[in-house]
């Protein structure tokens, strides 16, 4: 069912996320493993990430943990993780040594401005994308609609919404499934 | 001393990492609590420049936790606030990780997991739209946002482009 990918593979992949994630690395870490490395499917990506989700830590994080395991156990989940967190880190030390000179340039602030609102567009079109390529039954865009008004539309508490819509969505998968 | 507060960064960020569930930008009410008010480490004024920088580097926001340790105690407090806000929380989904692979093939996780894929779409959306709320202040900075979205459904290059474009258009519309 899941192919082979080696330590190597796993650390350039999630190094890879980590350097393009400019505005969250969510979107980039699907483009990287489900459409540029084909080392999960879309539905797959997203069950792994769902299940991130739920946990405490960023998602993205924990999704790297879980697949660096489920690809090469222990090692792979530590190399997966510090391979996503190399490039931010180091980006991030020098990010914080240029701004206070740099914040000041017009340019410099239009172009943050043009990236940060490129970033929001990345990330609504990976879940339209992933949607289509899922393919939701009724009941999954029923769910998927409310967690996405709860959190999007009325700005509700994560944990709340989690902890509500979790379980009511897993007990009408199973009765999907039964009917 | 310095060994003292790297201990009080260690303590403060591991016990922070365990109830971050949605990732930092749930626990940030807290980290700003914790930091500003009860530890006293910085103002509000450098709390939010810390904030604005790392929102601004790739990768997850936990990045701002990292760069709280940096500014009190350099490379050796990066390295303590990272590892103590994402290794509680990483050993958990690797323990959470192994108990799903276990079962995988058993009926109910199967559900579950078809149970939570919706949740984990409705969820990047309504990220999506949550910053794009926040990143766009006009029409330009909407049609960036819807721009990129679409080029996204519609192609499969890489999604740089888009990126790339997107700053471009912003930078020469400020500059004309």
């Amino acid at each position: 069912m899941t192919r082979e990918i080696s330590r190597t593979e796993l650390f350039l992949g999630f190094l890879k996320i980590g350097l393009l994630g400019f505005g969250g690395i969510a979107p980039w870490a699907r483009h990287v493993i489900v459409e540029e490395r084909g080392w999960v499917s879309d539905k797959d990506y997203a069950a792994v990430l769902g299940i991130g989700q739920v946990l405490p830590g960023p998602n993205t994080m924990n999704m790297a943990v879980m697949l660096g395991d489920r690809f090469q156990g222990t090692a792979g989940a530590v190399l997966s993780l510090l391979g996503l967190m190399a490039m931010p880190l180091l980006i991030l030390v020098g990010l914080a040594t240029l701004y206070a000179r740099f914040a000041a340039v017009p340019w410099v602030g239009a172009a943050v401005g043009g990236a940060a609102s490129g970033a929001a567009g990345l990330v609504i079109g990976t879940a339209l994308k992933m949607t289509r390529n899922i393919r939701p039954t009724p009941m999954a865009w029923l769910f998927g609609l409310l967690a996405f008004v709860a959190i999007g539309v009325l700005q509700l508490p994560l944990v709340a919404v989690v902890v509500v819509l979790v379980p009511l969505s897993i007990a009408a998968a199973a009765l999907e499934r039964r009917a | 001393m310095r060994g003292g507060l790297l201990g009080q960064i260690a303590v403060t960020f591991a016990s922070l990492s365990l109830v971050s569930i949605g990732g930092a930008n749930a626990i940030l009410p807290e980290i700003h609590r914790q930091v500003v008010e009860v530890l006293g480490w910085m103002d509000d004024a450098t709390f939010a420049h810390l904030f604005a920088i790392s929102q601004a580097a790739p990768g997850p926001n936990v990045l701002l936790v990292s760069l709280i340790g940096w500014q009190m105690a350099g490379v050796a407090g990066l390295l303590v606030a990272t590892s103590a806000i994402l290794l509680p929380s990483a050993v958990l989904a690797f323990a959470a990780g192994r108990i799903v692979a276990r079962w995988s093939e058993t009926a109910w996780v199967r559900v579950a997991k078809n149970g939570l894929v919706p949740i984990a779409l409705g969820l990047i959306l309504a990220s999506g739209l949550v910053t794009a709320r926040a990143a766009d202040h006009d029409a330009l900075g909407f049609a960036i946002s819807g721009g990129t979205a679409l080029f996204l459904v519609l192609s499969n290059r890489n999604p740089l482009w888009a990126l790339g474009v997107g700053t471009l258009v912003s930078v020469v519309c400020t500059l004309l």
